[in-house]
């Protein structure tokens, strides 16, 4: 982060000018992109992804074929992560969970930039609404969140995409509560109120005028919440509450290999390299656009 | 200080309400009997009726809900199914374990932590503070029990220093209760130690940047007392704010931790109680936890009347 204040710092004037000259959008890309830990944590996470996407490209064995033969392989140009206690190729099996872990992840930061931004708007933005909404909220936010996850998936069986809905139900107040902070200041603003005055109606206003700038800590939000989520759901199937084996998910991968580690350390240190990539890479993505997104911060610098 | 305190614990009582009847609602929908569950496989339709009806679980909902908080209010949570102990017997005997273990790695968070934090604020830009953050980084990326198994892999299995597992109170042998606790305590205090350490750094950075600080040196202060009397004295109240949040990840944390490292704790006993159905259990040991950190939080927030004079004043 601090390489890179510096490199932000001595640039502001210039960036002042290609502010002017430029899109908005084209400009913040332009800032994002010089933050040189925003762009080593999307290379990070762009490695997960892109194996994600190409799973079934760049694996040729079925991730739950078994081959009681080839089981116990260490790390070799045959077996590339090695095998585990059923002979299961453990390349195939960790990308395959990349996949999943993306996937997960992907659809709880889907359901709370829908679910999050329409009860945080509707708080901020209707007072009656505001109170009622806001104790449920901090009800839901009060349980141990790992607590409240294994408490749903536990009623609603274990399964993806129960993980899923367990992970979406209990991130969703902590993102509608962001959504509501910034909804209230906005709708104070003066340019705001003159939009009420000159008749435009709830909704084109939260659309046109609210929304719009309330995106910047919501996105910010929305990246770190991928990697809780992500972290989350392998918890969960470490488990025992996620997918279901033998579909392969970083978390049971290693609680399986949990019984072996002694002799084949490999099982469960691979996948848990992968999770701590994904991680920390949206970890750093989150701090990039942060500091380019997030005004308040950026005064400080 | 008084008024303040009773203030904020009111107001958290309609939030526990809400906790609840959350509990209370999100257990009954959970599918399978569990009177089927408890009676065993070899049990006849009559003796599961039977059991069903000593549970009082073929009363209507709301009555069972009704019940169920009369008890509240007199301070029984009902028998738990599977240990045949009232819940707040079963609980009061898990909580030491899990609050020893959580304050372990607070203890470990705070000096770690802090001293981080503060270093690398005082040192900003400089090579100390960016190993600071790139361990702080790491510290809230490393998924926490895939830490604990590679400690085990390490200490445990490797070098045969430490236990693998199982718990030994703190008041049956000190030494002991260090022996299985220190690795679960870290892995419970990595995240919670990055995220500390961050935002240490942040405020401190901020409080350093003021006009007072400038004039406590410009008068001639000792750098030393500068930094601890006044620049960490005034960002002491921003962090207090997150200890409230890491009470709340060790909890949390200490689910999948107990099961990593088998002690006996609320975490394991909880998770146990949901994968067994054992309703009570899990209705009155979630309410007590959720209450026991609403509590914490209700603490955090009368500590700044005591940190802050100015919060003394306007929060009247």
């Amino acid at each position: 982060m601090k390489a890179a204040d510096i490199v932000t710092e001595t640039s502001v004037d210039e960036d002042a000018v290609a502010v002017r000259r430029q899109h908005p959008l084209r400009a913040t890309l332009r800032r994002l992109f010089r933050h040189r830990l925003f762009v080593m944590g999307l290379c990070l996470f762009g490695i997960i992804v892109v194996a994600g996407v190409l799973a079934p490209v760049i694996t040729d064995v079925d991730p739950t074929k078994l081959s009681m033969r080839n089981k116990f392989k260490p790390p070799s140009a045959e077996w590339i992560f090695g095998t585990d206690n059923f002979g299961r190729s453990l390349w195939s099996r960790v990308i395959w969970g990349a996949q999943l872990s993306m996937f997960i992840g992907g659809s709880v930061v889907l359901l709370n930039a829908v679910f999050g931004t329409l009860i945080g708007a509707a708080a901020g933005y209707f007072r009656w609404l505001d109170n009622g909404l806001m104790r449920v909220n901090d009800a839901l936010m009060a349980f141990p969140a790992i607590l409240l996850a294994i408490g749903i998936t536990a009623v609603l069986g274990p399964s993806t995409i129960n993980a899923i809905l367990a992970l979406a139900i209990v991130y969703i107040p902590r993102t509608a509560r962001i959504v509501r902070a910034s909804v209230i200041v906005l709708r104070e603003m003066e340019y705001v109120q003159a939009a009420i005055a000159a008749g435009a109606g709830h909704w084109r206003i939260l659309r046109r005028h609210i929304l719009p700038n309330a995106m910047a800590p919501l996105i910010v939000q929305l990246s770190f919440l991928f990697a809780y989520a992500v972290l989350s759901e392998a918890t969960l199937s470490f488990l025992g509450l996620g997918a279901v084996p033998p579909t392969p998910t970083w978390g049971n991968i290693m609680a399986e290999g949990r019984q072996y580690m002694t002799d084949s350390y490999w099982i469960i240190t691979i996948p848990g390299i992968a999770l701590m990539i994904t991680v920390l890479g949206l970890n750093l993505l989150g701090d990039g656009l942060r500091d380019v997104l997030d005004p308040r911060l950026r005064i400080q610098q | 200080m008084f008024v303040i305190l009773v203030r904020r614990l009111l107001s958290a009582l309609p939030i526990l309400l809400i906790v609840s009847v959350l509990t209370f609602g999100l257990m009954h929908f959970i599918p399978g009997d569990p009177a089927a569950a408890i009676a065993g496989l070899s049990a006849t339709p009559v003796q599961i009726a039977q059991l069903r009806h000593d549970l009082g679980l073929d009363e209507p909902f709301l009555t069972q809900l009704v019940t169920w908080y009369a008890g509240v209010i007199r301070g029984n949570l009902g028998r738990s199914i599977l240990m045949g102990q009232p819940v707040t017997d079963v609980m009061l005997f898990r909580l030491p374990v899990t609050i020893a273990l959580s304050a372990y790695a607070l203890v470990l968070t705070l000096l770690i932590g802090l001293t981080s934090g503060v270093f690398a604020a005082l040192r900003q830009n400089t090579w100390v503070d960016q190993v600071a953050m790139l361990f702080a980084m790491v510290g809230i990326s490393l998924p926490n029990f895939w830490l604990g198994l590679l400690m085990i892999l390490v200490f445990a299995v490797q070098l045969g220093w430490l236990p693998t597992g199982g718990y030994i109170a703190f008041t049956d042998d000190p030494v002991g209760w260090l022996r299985t606790s220190t690795m679960p305590a870290i892995s419970l205090a990595l995240l919670q130690v990055g995220l500390l350490a961050r935002i240490t750094r942040s405020t401190m950075l901020e409080v350093l940047r003021q006009d007072f600080i400038r004039t406590a040196r410009a008068k001639g202060l000792p750098r030393r007392l500068v930094v601890v009397k006044h620049a960490l004295a005034n960002a002491l109240i921003p962090i207090t704010t997150v200890i409230g949040i890491i009470v709340s990840l060790s909890v949390s944390g200490s689910v999948v931790t107990e099961s990593l490292f088998s002690i006996p704790g609320v975490g394991q006993l909880l998770t146990q109680a949901v994968l067994n159905r054992d309703y009570p259990l899990v209705q009155g040991g979630l309410l007590m936890v959720t209450a026991l950190l609403v509590l914490v939080n209700v603490l955090v927030d009368a500590s700044y009347a005591l940190l802050d004079p100015r919060v003394r004043y306007e929060g009247r």
